[in-house]
């Protein structure tokens, strides 16, 4: 992203923070939605954006946020709090790192996935055995309009990160990479080592996002932290929007999460296979993403 | 004496039980163009994987200036100065020239960014002969253009070593002199050279030693003149009866 359109995105931000204002009922609630998708599908576009490889792990890193919370909300101040969430979240990516990036294509999507249900998994079985319980109450005085700032906050830092990151030697190594992967190496790229950087780079905004929302639950259990269905709904968003541009999966965020709102307020029992012909026609319709489309439109335009 | 630029020592490679090389031993002097010839399935490519660090070996060394580099990651070994191009031509496809030439300048032995990194940019491209095509598309670049764009990339490694995987395969008549001539103008440089190649007026005309292999193993090596006209050559080439 130029240092213009960063200038911009800041600007329409700014503005957006006024919302809480204007309205903070489900307008408000609407924002947050957006807001934590839109962190969570750049963050995600990111490192698979490049690369093409296709995470699924996003709910795991989100949970390991909002577990942090849980756990340690009351006892440490806030930013603190922040800080070990977003510490787990690229601890967890790093070992997770070492031990996938290695493998490619569906073997890592599977892996992906099987590592959040294992954390999971993991985390249900702590709770059973350890705690004796197995849900958490979350009783922080976080405001509605609070959760909403620190996600644009998050949301803008992720963009500046993104910015520099697509301006870096990192960046332009994850291109490479995502071009042809046995040039990279040929070319003296340790490809390991820049797909796991970003990949914590990544990890560490989801667990983040997972942190801030976690108060809005009061009530969380692994279930809800650590549920698949963010995993999915964070990728269909980014390829939805596009992954390739740091802007794109916010094209595809703010329609879906739309779309997925109603669907859970009018059909909330067959919600689920709603949002798996969406997944489908998305990947038929629109494999460049959204903003893929753009410079087609622009030649029609011109023609 | 000192060592030799780069010596293959008894270098052995096995897929599943097909022995790609066996015992393959042979040096590149400094400056040097050498030559590697033989049969299609002889082993130079899976020769020059193994220097490039493609592949790993299973026994054997190969030695960069006397110090063995086998089995090195491929990133580690380009910026050590072993520097490839490929067999089927490997340009960046979502990525302009200029962008393709800087993947070999940013990471490399020599490593450049940001403003020194584009002038180097446009003297590589010039020195490939694509000079003004930094923007094209590397896709959008006839086949020629898309192997001078590998060499230009191999080139921005400021390598010890250039490896040349067939870089000559599938040029026309007179791309293939202009192809020939681009390597001679390396050679005067002082660049050394391996290269992997069944153009034999190409061979002739580069290289003052070539190495021709057979079923993995070395089974000629000297100046073109002498090693082509062996019986043994001309047996693995093209049969019994016309040895």
């Amino acid at each position: 992203m130029s240092l213009r359109a960063f200038g911009l995105a800041l600007a329409a931000l700014a503005a957006l923070a006024l919302l809480p204002w204007l309205d903070t009922g489900f307008w408000l609630a609407l924002g947050i939605g957006i807001a934590q998708y839109a962190v969570l599908a750049t963050a995600w576009a990111l490192f698979s954006g490049p690369t093409g490889y296709v995470s699924l792990a996003s709910a795991a890193f989100f949970g390991i946020g909002a577990y942090a919370v849980a756990v340690l909300g009351e006892a440490l101040p806030w930013p603190v709090v922040l800080l070990v969430a977003a510490a787990l979240g690229v601890a967890v990516s790093l070992l997770v790192g070492f031990a996938t990036l290695r493998l490619s294509g569906v073997y890592f999507v599977v892996f992906t996935f099987g590592l959040a249900e294992l954390i999971r998994q993991l985390v249900t079985w702590f709770e059973v055995n350890v705690t004796r319980t197995i849900g958490r109450y979350v009783f922080l005085d976080a405001t509605q309009a609070g959760i909403y700032w620190q996600l644009l906050a998050l949301f803008a830092l992720l963009l500046a990160a993104g910015t520099w990151i697509g301006r870096s030697r990192l960046g332009f190594a994850l291109r490479v990479i995502g071009g042809d992967e046995v040039v990279a190496r040929h070319v003296g790229i340790d490809t390991a080592r820049a797909k796991i950087a970003l990949f914590a780079v990544s990890a560490l905004f989801m667990a983040v996002t997972g942190a801030v929302m976690a108060p809005r639950w009061t009530y969380i259990d692994p279930a809800i932290a650590f549920n698949p269905v963010i995993s999915f709904q964070v990728l269909i968003m980014a390829l939805l929007g596009g992954a390739h541009r740091l802007l794109g999966p916010l094209l595809g965020v703010v329609p879906l999460t739309l779309l997925f709102e109603l669907l859970n307020a009018h059909f909330p029992n067959h919600a689920s296979i709603l949002l798996g012909a969406v997944f489908m026609l998305v990947v038929y319709a629109v494999p460049r993403g959204v903003i893929g489309l753009l410079p087609l439109l622009r030649r029609r335009a011109v023609a | 004496m000192s060592a030799p630029l780069l010596r293959l020592d008894a270098l052995t490679r096995a897929f599943g039980g097909l022995v790609a090389l066996n015992g393959v031993s042979f040096a590149v002097a400094q400056g040097d163009i050498v030559g590697l010839i033989g049969p299609n399935g002889s082993g130079k490519t899976t020769a020059l994987n193994l220097v490039s660090g493609a592949l790993a070996p299973d026994a054997g060394r190969v030695l960069l200036e006397g110090r063995d580099v086998g089995g090195l990651a491929a990133h580690r070994i380009a910026r050590l100065g072993i520097a490839r191009t490929f067999q089927l031509v490997r340009v960046l496809p979502g990525m302009s020239a200029g962008e393709n030439v800087l993947a070999g300048l940013a990471f490399g032995r020599d490593a450049a960014w940001g403003g020194t990194a584009q002038a180097r940019v446009e003297s590589l491209l010039a020195r490939v002969g694509l000079a003004g095509k930094a923007l094209v598309p590397a896709d959008a670049l006839t086949y020629i253009d898309q192997k001078r764009l590998e060499l230009a990339r191999a080139l921005a490694l400021s390598p010890r070593l250039l490896l040349l995987d067939e870089w000559l395969a599938g040029l026309n008549p007179t791309e293939l002199q202009e192809g020939i001539s681009l390597i001679r103008s390396l050679r005067e440089e002082g660049h050394s050279i391996l290269m992997v190649e069944h153009v034999m007026d190409a061979i002739r005309s580069l290289c003052g030693r070539c190495v021709v292999m057979n079923a993995g193993r070395v089974i000629a090596e000297g100046p073109p003149a002498e090693v082509l006209a062996e019986r043994e050559v001309i047996r693995a080439y093209l049969g019994d009866e016309d040895a």
